[in-house]
């Protein structure tokens, strides 16, 4: 069960080391004073071990992910330890100390050992002398010591000429990098085996691959008493893979990341563009010896630890450094200061920011800090002690500190810093760090004399606003750029009219660009990545005030210098250009700003030759202009004729933007592009993805213009369709890279979030440089004659035979159309094989779906079976009725489907065993009982998606599955709407709302920003019903395997790789077409990424995604699912027939609908998705027949079973190259290639165990009981195993109010009181952390300081984020100050709080917040329901508050007075308040105060019941 | 895309039809017209399907959501461009198709199917009314010169898209006018003859060179045309009429349908016929074999023509008047249909085995009949006669309208050698014949079907022939799925 691997294995089939990704938690304890002691050592491995649940361990559990601590030098320690060894060190400061991982062959190390000490010596300084790092071996795990690295450390002093510890550092960084490069020269390079973890004098770092617990005693040094710092950073990784990797633990040499970095290959490649500019007085000529600067093969954080130090020794102090490459949202921010704004905007001339979640603690070895990123993504919490110790953490309570030592307590906010300057012996607050570094510099000054912003330029006089072609010309140039009537009706129409994204349903079924007989445009062959578990999407409507669109243009210069120059750049609102903006920038020719336009067409005839040569010449050019002095390059298609074609402009880009990088010129100039090509979304974000920095679609905007001369739109003029147009694409570039998690345009330039599929290895190499391509595919020839197809429809077809755009048939099936799997013969045929139980007719079907070999579509379509097993008689294969257990509906909710289709699916599938799922809509409670027929209705697979609609206890434990859809294979990383004319009685009863009110279902789930949080709520689900498997949904993309090997690890039973060609209920087409990859490529990497890792035994692994006939689920199988969905298929067993139109409420065959009078068409039968099951279970015998299996479970993984179908002859599919998919990892025979195991959920360690023992009177005879236990932080999800015993004991009422009262003392671990069921109270002394209340289902929760703390509990914090995340209904009260997003998704709790972070009460759709202070921004974003109250003392809240669907006034009515009196009545009674106590003192003084939130849509319904909020909430407690 | 909520709110509605009284005056057509607004909510009744079955439905592959939509929003302009880009001759269609596309409306699964066919006509009603209908000739010649054999529906669409892909193309006809079927066969009643020669007179504006009054093979023979013509299409439809052989079949009074319907049709020009050969229903007891539509349009034209009463027998069974399971939506089923001749007044009969005609004075006089049990044997239906229900029905006149048996085999077809395949129909591998160069298009090659079939066979046939000539074609395709 263990793998052979001795460190990273390297890149192979599918699986690849770089998309590894990691989390994990992160910590320091610093003496503010810098007084060193062992002490400090102490607390922070002591801090390390409370955060050990945050790390997770692979197959072997003696293994962990990675652990260590970063100190300061130890000069005692050391000193003591040189003399034992011979040899003396300088004074404290004045040598420097390196951590080296050194290969363990003694041959190769001294290799290493010698080219180091050469380097020392010619850089002029002197090797001291070496000391091996004394390490216990068997405090690690099996595989980790496989891997263990000799660790060795080096002693250096330093020439007289190096003074001072900036110039020794300085010293110290040249030799290590030369050192990295001479080994790289030696062939030695390999970070696992030889590697710095530090080279320092002020720092040193002990790391390895290790549990946190194993750390100090794997290296005893650390327990050395004379081992002292002021300092301790520490940090527990939680990697996604499992191998061997010393290396990868934290902390790096400046810092330690939580968190991921989406848009690392944009920064690096910008990195290396800028590399030749590089010009440093500090270094001189040394500068050359420190590229490149990025190590190859490190990880995000290894990256962004490479930037970070750089810039440090290029002369930037380290909070200078963080807040380059990590702004705060500063481009929305109206309150900022205008010095901190210019100090942004002069930097962003300068670097892109490095985009996404980060928590990041960093430390120069005298100033320790830690920063959020601009989304605060991630948990911060920090304590600051009356006798001058700061201890920072991703949790509070990770450190015993006595309550009445406590000063304060705090959290990083988004975007903030915090840090402390041990020489100054202070905290510096960020205002004052910030406002330093603004003043560095007259940036204001600066700014104004040279950036220059698109309005500030002359108007264009003379440039038409739109293009009139003559004649036929409008249309010979739309077919040219392969226009279809569907663009015009389906994209610019919408785009025009409202400005809005267009919308489609039910996924996708049309062939692969590579597979398609229609030439495709070049974008098609590329899909969008998208974030997943290991970072989250954002969103970008309601948390808009992150996102920016803001980008500058020009020339870049030496990074490590600042002057006015630097900013002599064109700065842009947004990418998209109208032509007159164009037309500005085309004449720019001022000193620095010059621009110089390319043609970017070739003569079609010389096909491909010509197409190639094009773009030599066309790179060619772009490097003479920028020798020549311009600094923006327009790349502009414009002159298409009978004889030129253009190059498809994603390609021109590509080429220009790889080429410069590769030129080192890159930065020298910015590009902008002028096609008439682009159309889309995926278009301009292709294009802005790999480096333009503006597009201008003019043809795009002549066809609009066209529509409204012919009257193809009516009541819009030209200028307002261009405008909604540019608008309409703005908002989509945001949303596409907000699905990745980048919030700014800027970042996602070049980022290159995408995965080409079906394109050769040499136009990925020359043109689309580092892009993941996994199956290869077609090269510049089939580039070249799918252009000249199109221009030959354009320039050869008489307009008098066909007259009008091709008709495209992508998003509706037309004949001479793109071919769609599902089509008028299909669907017809399987529909009247499920109701005529005629299995003939089923096998027709499958016949027209299988042989597709007219018109190939799918990955699968070019494998054929290939065993060379005996095959077994049919009768000895296992029977379907077994089979079938293995068959899921998909996640369809009531809601986007109605009753009678939700239900006939739910007992379709329990009539055999298979399962169904609710989908994210809740489920009535009436459907927990089995129908007087035997039937049920009772969806096995409970979902808990984003929103939590419906998520109570009582609906969890009713599950056998309960599945986190993490993204859905329509729409990955977006979240969704039920608008709210879907939302009838019913739903809204189901989901704990209000008829009426539209639902927002936001991109991530609030309580997942990374793979540790996904551990979290797995555990949290596991206690929430301990008899349900847990499921994790993911969308297949590329690094999906690496994703589900962190979810095996985080403790799914199940991971779900689903198609990114599954259908839904409505979706921006952009993302229905584009974004994630088919599941043949996600389950083949998954299942060899877990096989490698050695954790395939311990997870099931499932997968849908327009699986339609057994021949879909063999292959599945043989590829390494052992369980498989249907959704599309088994609605069309049902009777849909893919109107596509589930979006509108209007489906006429009754199921995408809630219509009543539609509902009632409905015309599915139970037994018609039974007759789909049992039949594709048959077809499947058969296969497994042929193929030699008797059962499923053998069958699983063998891919070798699978073979390239060579007879496909197919022009451009011929060049798919499938090895990667059909590789099997090498690993011995017994590695198991299908789940056998149990996950250990470690559930026997919960404090639940004794309270439910305790809890007995009152579980078995409900009479009340009393708890009193003390609690830690790592006594996580306490209560939700007894609420779960209650809900199931009691149903959805529970126990009556307080009959079980627990009282705890002390820092309570996560999902404190998740989803606590009616009758339990939890009365918590002292604070929580993250997602406190979270899905509370009617308990009660009061949180408060100790009696023994001193500060005033009002100023500081008392619980984490994410708290009362879609709680449904109870109370709570919490004494102090809650992070962000404090009852996000709330629907039903009345909570009480003093304090409240960023996002406050977002997308909440019921229930009662009260507010007692201050609320951080973006309040009551997305908030459709509900209402809060804020005292405002300020009245200042309302700059506060997200506008967008509240409206604020006072607290006008008697009732609503006296139900929040009542409130924070209890508030002062269960927390003894001072602020309930002062308020109350005053009441009618600080009524006044109070502001009320109230969502606009809300009060118009509650006003058209004639209901008021009192009746409303009443009703909804009564729910 | 219509209405979004349009076939929830609108009905189905159809023009009413001229009183049965008044129409059988007259050969005119009979449908009424229906105002524009009422035809326009009937365009909003269209779903515009994600997948439109109609689309299918239709042998042609018309593009029916899209000018469905058009019409909804009163663009008839754009929508007459829609609908020519499929079919070549809506005006036919639009008239006597069946309307296959109807019966695979989504809206037929539980509701009324949206009007398409009227929708048709109108469109092309209304851009011949507003003149749009022009001649297309082709910018370029290509210098090829192209035969079409036969001018029935096949052979005009063929012609007309290999004349506008810049061939010089020569129709050949058999009879003195062209139109084939359209015009000799089809009653003036539901498709009327200037609307047949409106079209060929664009045709021909168009540059297609028309000789009629020559059979192919007799007339000219089969290595003239291949020295004249770069390449030949046959579309001469089926014309081999299925017989009946029973006792009496000799006797005088019982003719073929295609002897018969023709007739009319020249009498309706103004033709002089010989009256020996005159057939006519006027005053006569009359006897239609066969219950499709040729049977339908014998009956429409006997009733004109003045007969005393009329009889319509068919073999099979009588068809359900819905749906049932085995004829599944959106497939065409077997049901009992109506035409407007139906309502004209006639007898039907069904199960119905014809045993023998007996006469006098070799003139029918009798025609002896015997009912038919059908029952399913073997996964088929088999008949057997019901003991004892003999029965015999008095009639002056008998039309065989009993099908088509494939291509009259003489003249070009054996001139040429042409395999046929098992049902004598020319055999062709993507149109070509088993000689290079010779294509076969619509009832030639596919057997007896309906005019959108026809149509679609010639435009399809153009392509393959155009490819042949040039190497490459860019005249549109419309393929079967």
């Amino acid at each position: 069960m263990m793998h052979n691997y001795r460190s990273m294995p390297k890149k192979q089939g599918l699986y690849d080391p770089a998309h590894e990704h990691d989390a994990c938690g992160v910590g320091f304890v610093v003496n503010i004073k810098g007084e060193r002691s062992h002490d400090i050592v102490a607390k922070g491995l002591q801090v390390l071990d409370n955060l050990t649940h945050r790390g997770a361990c692979g197959c072997d559990p003696r293994t962990g992910d990675g652990a260590g601590i970063l100190s300061q030098i130890p000069h005692e320690f050391f000193a003591n330890e040189a003399t034992r060894l011979g040899f003396k060190l300088p004074a404290a400061g004045e040598y420097g100390v390196g951590q080296v991982f050194f290969p363990v062959d003694a041959v190769k190390r001294k290799e290493c050992e010698d080219a180091f000490e050469r380097i020392v010596n010619e850089e002029g300084q002197r090797l001291l002398g070496w000391r091996d790092v004394p390490v216990v071996e068997s405090a690690c795990g099996d595989i980790a010591r496989r891997g263990m690295p000799a660790i060795r450390q080096v002693f250096i002093a330093f020439s007289p000429e190096v003074k001072g510890v900036e110039a020794i550092e300085r010293k110290l960084y040249v030799i290590r990098k030369r050192a990295m490069t001479e080994a790289e020269r030696l062939g030695l390079f390999d970070p696992e085996l030889f590697y710095f973890c530090s080279l320092s004098a002020l720092t040193v770092v002990y790391k390895g691959q290790l549990i946190s617990t194993q750390l100090p005693q794997f290296f005893p040094d650390l327990l050395n008493d004379a081992f002292k710092s002021a300092l301790a950073m520490v940090h527990q990784r939680f990697s996604t893979n499992t191998f061997p990797s010393w290396d990868r633990a934290h902390p790096y040499r400046f810092m330690s990341h939580n968190g991921e970095i989406n848009t690392l290959r944009g920064n690096i490649n910008w990195m290396v563009a800028r590399e030749k500019l590089f010009s440093s007085p500090l270094f001189g000529d040394d500068i050359k010896k420190l590229l490149p600067i990025v190590e190859p093969n490190g990880s995000d954080s290894a990256t962004f630890d490479n930037c970070l130090e750089l810039l440090i020794r290029t002369g930037r102090s380290i909070p200078h450094a963080v807040m380059m490459m990590i702004p705060e949202a500063w481009q929305n921010d109206r309150q900022m200061s205008d010095s901190k704004r210019a100090f942004y905007d002069f930097h962003s001339c300068m670097m892109e920011p490095w985009d996404g979640p980060a928590s990041i603690a960093f430390t120069d070895g005298i100033r320790i800090g830690a920063v959020l990123d601009r989304n605060g993504l991630r948990p911060s919490r920090y304590t600051v002690t009356k006798d001058g110790l700061v201890v920072m953490a991703s949790e509070t309570g990770v450190l015993d500190i006595a309550p009445e030592n406590v000063a304060h307590k705090g959290r990083l906010q988004p975007g903030r810093m915090f840090l402390i300057d041990t020489a100054l012996g202070r905290i510096v607050q960020d205002e004052e760090i910030k406002e330093s570094m603004a003043a560095r510099q007259p940036y204001r000054e600066w700014l104004d004399s040279s950036l220059v912003t698109l309005e500030s330029l002359p108007e264009a006089s003379g440039a038409p606003a739109v293009d009139y072609f003559e004649g036929d010309e409008l249309l010979k140039q739309q077919q040219s750029f392969g226009y279809t009537i569907e663009d015009l009706k389906m994209i610019l129409a919408p785009m025009a009219t409202n400005g809005q994204e267009p919308v489609g349903s039910m996924g996708t079924d049309t062939p692969l660009a590579v597979l398609s007989n229609k030439p495709q445009p070049l974008y098609n062959y590329f899909k969008q990545l998208f974030a997943q578990v290991t970072n989250p999407p954002i969103d970008p409507i309601r948390e808009e005030l992150v996102t920016s669109t803001e980008t500058t243009i020009g020339a870049e210069d030496n990074l490590f210098e600042e002057s006015a120059r630097h900013c002599r750049q064109l700065q842009l609102k947004q990418p998209i250009l109208t032509n007159e903006e164009l037309e500005r920038i085309k004449r720019l020719d001022i000193e620095g700003l010059r621009t110089v336009t390319l043609p970017t067409l070739y003569r079609v005839a010389d096909g491909e030759a010509g197409l190639r040569a094009a773009l030599d010449t066309l790179c060619r050019r772009a490097s003479d202009a920028i020798e020549s002095g311009y600094t923006i390059i327009v790349l502009s298609d414009r002159g298409v004729n009978a004889d030129q074609a253009a190059i498809p402009a994603l390609l021109a880009t590509g080429a220009v933007h790889h080429h410069l990088i590769r030129e080192g010129t890159r930065t020298r100039a910015g590009i902008v592009v002028e096609s008439g090509e682009p159309r889309e979304a995926m278009h301009f974000c292709l294009l802005v993805g790999y480096g333009a920095g503006a597009v201008n679609p003019y043809l795009a905007y002549a066809t609009m213009a066209g529509m409204i001369r012919d009257g193809q739109l009516r009541d819009i003029d030209e200028d307002t369709a261009v405008h909604n147009f540019v608008k309409a694409v703005g908002k989509s570039i945001t949303k596409v890279a907000s699905k990745m998690g980048i919030s700014t345009t800027q970042s996602y330039r070049g980022a290159q979030i995408f995965e080409a599929i079906g394109l050769a290895e040499d136009v990925i190499d020359k043109y689309f440089t580092w892009t993941p391509s996994r199956v290869a595919g077609v090269g510049l020839d089939a580039i070249a004659r799918e252009t000249a197809e199109r221009h030959t429809y354009a320039f050869k077809v008489a307009v008098n035979l066909d007259g009008d755009l091709d008709v495209g048939g992508q998003y509706q099936w037309r004949r001479a159309g793109e071919f769609h799997m599902y089509n008028p013969n299909t669907i017809a045929r399987l529909q009247h094989s499920v109701r005529s139980g005629n299995f003939r007719l089923f096998k027709e079907y499958t016949k027209a779906v299988d042989e597709q070999s007219r018109s190939l579509a799918t990955l699968r379509s070019l494998l054929k079976f290939n065993s060379s097993r005996p095959p077994v008689p049919l009768e000895q294969v296992e029977p379907a009725s077994e089979i079938v257990k293995r068959f899921k509906t998909g996640a369809m909710s009531f809601g986007s489907i109605g009753k009678e289709a939700h239900e006939n699916l739910a007992i379709a599938m329990n009539r055999i065993g298979g399962k169904s799922n609710t989908g994210e809509g809740g489920e009535d409670p009436a459907r927990f009982v089995r129908d007087a027929n035997g039937d049920f209705r009772r969806s096995a697979i409970k979902q808990v998606a984003s929103a939590r609609f419906g998520v109570t206890s009582h609906y969890l434990v009713n599950a056998d599955e309960l599945q986190i859809k993490m993204a859905q294979g329509a729409k990955p990383g977006e979240g969704g709407q039920l608008p709210g004319h879907k939302v009838d009685d019913f739903i809204a009863k189901i989901r704990y709302s209000t008829p009426g009110v539209g639902l927002i279902s936001p991109p991530p789930h609030h309580d997942i920003y990374s793979i540790e949080d996904l551990a979290q709520l797995i555990h949290d689900l596991k206690n929430s019903n301990n008899r349900a498997r847990i499921s994790v949904k993911l969308v297949a993309e590329v690094g999906v395997g690496t994703i589900a090997a962190g979810v095996a690890k985080a403790k799914a039973d199940v991971v779900l790789i689903s198609g990114y060609d599954g259908g839904t209920g409505a979706s921006p087409l952009q993302s229905i077409k584009h974004a994630g990859i088919p599941w043949e490529l996600g389950l083949a990497e998954t299942q060899q990424t877990l096989v490698m890792n050695g954790l395939r035994g311990r997870i099931h692994v499932e997968t849908d995604g327009q699986l339609k006939t057994g021949r879909d689920v063999a292959v599945a199988a043989l590829l390494g699912a052992e369980e498989f969905g249907f959704a599309s298929a088994a609605l069309v067993a049902s009777g849909c027939i893919m109107m596509r139109v589930c979006h509108l409420n209007t489906c006429p065959v009754g199921i995408a609908t809630q219509d009543p009078v539609l509902r009632e068409k409905f015309s599915g039968k139970p037994e018609h998705v039974v007759n789909f099951m049992m039949f594709i279970a048959d077809e499947l015998r058969e296969y497994m027949a042929q193929l030699g299996f008797r059962t499923l479970a053998e069958m699983v993984g063998h891919v070798e079973c699978l073979d390239a179908n060579e007879a496909i002859a197919h022009w451009k599919a011929r060049n798919v190259d499938l090895a990667n998919i059909l590789r099997r990892p090498d690993v011995g025979p017994d590695e198991p290639l299908h789940c056998i195991e149990l996950q250990d959920h470690g559930l026997d360690k919960a404090l639940d165990n004794q309270i439910i023992e305790l809890a007995k009177d009152a579980l078995e005879h409900r009479k009340p009981v009393e708890i009193h236990l003390p609690i830690r932080n790592v006594n996580r999800t306490v209560s939700t195993m007894l609420s779960a015993e209650v809900s199931r004991r009691f149903g959805a009422e529970g126990l009556p109010p307080y009959t079980v009262q627990i009282h705890l003392n002390g820092s309570a671990g996560q999902s404190f009181g998740a989803w606590l069921a009616p009758g339990i109270a939890l009365h918590l002394e002292g604070d929580a952390n993250d997602y406190c209340g979270k899905g509370l289902s009617g308990g009660f929760i009061s949180v408060r300081p100790p009696k023994e703390a001193t500060f005033k509990a009002e100023d500081n914090i008392i619980i984490g984020n994410v708290a009362l995340y879609g709680a449904t209904g109870g109370e709570a009260f919490f004494r102090g100050v809650a992070g962000e997003r404090f009852a996000v998704r709330n629907s039903g709790a009345h909570a009480v709080v003093e304090g409240v972070g960023d996002h406050g009460c977002e997308y909440m759709t019921r229930g009662l917040v009260v507010v007692l202070g201050k609320t951080g921004r973006n309040f009551a974003a997305g908030m459709s329901g509900g209402v809060a109250y804020v005292l405002d003392e300020d009245g200042s809240f309302a700059s506060r508050c997200n506008p967008g669907m509240v409206e604020l006034g006072p607290i006008d009515s008697q009732d609503e007075l006296k139900q929040l009196h009542a409130l924070i009545v209890r508030h002062g009674q269960y927390t003894q308040s001072e602020v309930a106590r002062r308020i109350l003192d005053k009441w009618d003084e600080y009524t006044r105060k109070f502001v009320r939130v109230l969502p606009t849509e809300y009060r118009m319904v509650l006003e058209r019941q004639h209901l008021n909020m009192d009746s409303d909430l009443a009703r909804l407690a009564a729910v | 895309m219509g209405k979004i909520t349009g076939f929830m709110e609108i009905k189905r509605e159809i023009p009413s039809r001229r009183p049965v009284g008044e129409r059988l005056k007259d050969w005119r057509e009979f449908d009424l017209k229906m105002p524009e607004d009422k035809l326009r909510a009937q365009g909003a009744r269209c779903m515009d399907c994600g997948i439109p079955f109609c689309h299918k439905g239709c042998p042609l592959g018309n593009i029916i959501p899209d000018w469905n939509d058009l019409i909804y929003r009163g663009r008839w302009r754009e929508a007459i461009d829609r609908l020519h880009a499929t079919n070549n001759f809506p005006e036919f269609t639009g008239r006597i198709c069946p309307a296959p596309c109807e019966e695979a409306c989504v809206l037929n699964i539980n509701n009324d199917p949206v009007t398409i066919k009227l929708i048709e006509k109108n469109i092309i009603d209304h851009a011949w009314a507003e003149k749009w209908i022009k001649p297309l000739p082709p910018a370029r010649k290509s210098g090829k010169r192209v035969a079409v054999v036969g001018s029935g529906p096949a052979g005009l669409a063929c012609a007309q898209q290999l004349t506008r892909a810049g061939h010089s193309v020569t129709l050949y006809e058999r009879s003195d006018r062209v139109g084939g079927l359209l015009t000799y066969g089809i009653p003036d009643f539901k498709l009327e003859k200037w609307i047949v020669n409106r079209r060929v007179e664009q045709m021909k504006a168009e540059g297609l060179e028309i000789v009629t009054n020559c059979r192919v093979g007799i007339d000219i023979h089969a290595d003239e045309m291949r020295s004249k013509y770069d390449a030949i299409a046959l579309t001469m439809g089926a014309t081999k009429p299925r017989d009946l052989q029973i006792p009496g079949r000799e006797l005088k009074g019982i003719h073929f349908a295609m002897d018969f319907l023709p007739q009319q049709n020249k009498r309706n020009f103004g033709d002089a016929l010989e009256p020996a050969s005159e057939i006519t229903a006027n005053g006569k007891r009359v006897v239609i074999l066969g219950g499709g539509d040729t049977g339908s349009d014998c009956l429409g034209t006997s009733n004109r023509q003045g007969a005393i009463v009329v009889h319509q027998f068919e073999l099979l069974p009588m068809p359900p008047e819905k749906r049932t399971d085995d004829m599944p939506w959106p497939d065409w089923p077997m049901i009992m249909r109506t035409s407007s001749s139906h309502e004209e007044g006639v007898q039907r009969d069904w199960s119905v085995n014809t045993s023998r005609f007996s006469g006098e004075n070799g003139a029918v006089k009798k025609l002896h009949g015997v009912r038919l049990n059908w029952k399913p044997d073997n996964g088929r239906m088999v008949m057997e006669q019901i003991q004892g229900t003999d029965f015999e029905i008095e009639c002056d006149l008998v039309l065989l309208a009993l099908g088509f048996l494939g291509p009259e085999p003489d003249g070009i077809i054996s001139e040429l050698g042409l395999k046929l395949d098992p049902r004598s129909n020319v055999q062709c591998e993507n149109y070509m014949s088993s000689v290079p160069g010779v294509f076969a298009a619509g009832d030639t090659r596919r057997g007896q079907s309906l005019v959108v079939w026809a149509i679609w066979e010639g435009r399809e046939a153009a392509r393959a022939v155009d490819a042949y000539l040039m190497g490459e074609t860019f005249l549109p395709s419309s393929p079967e799925l």
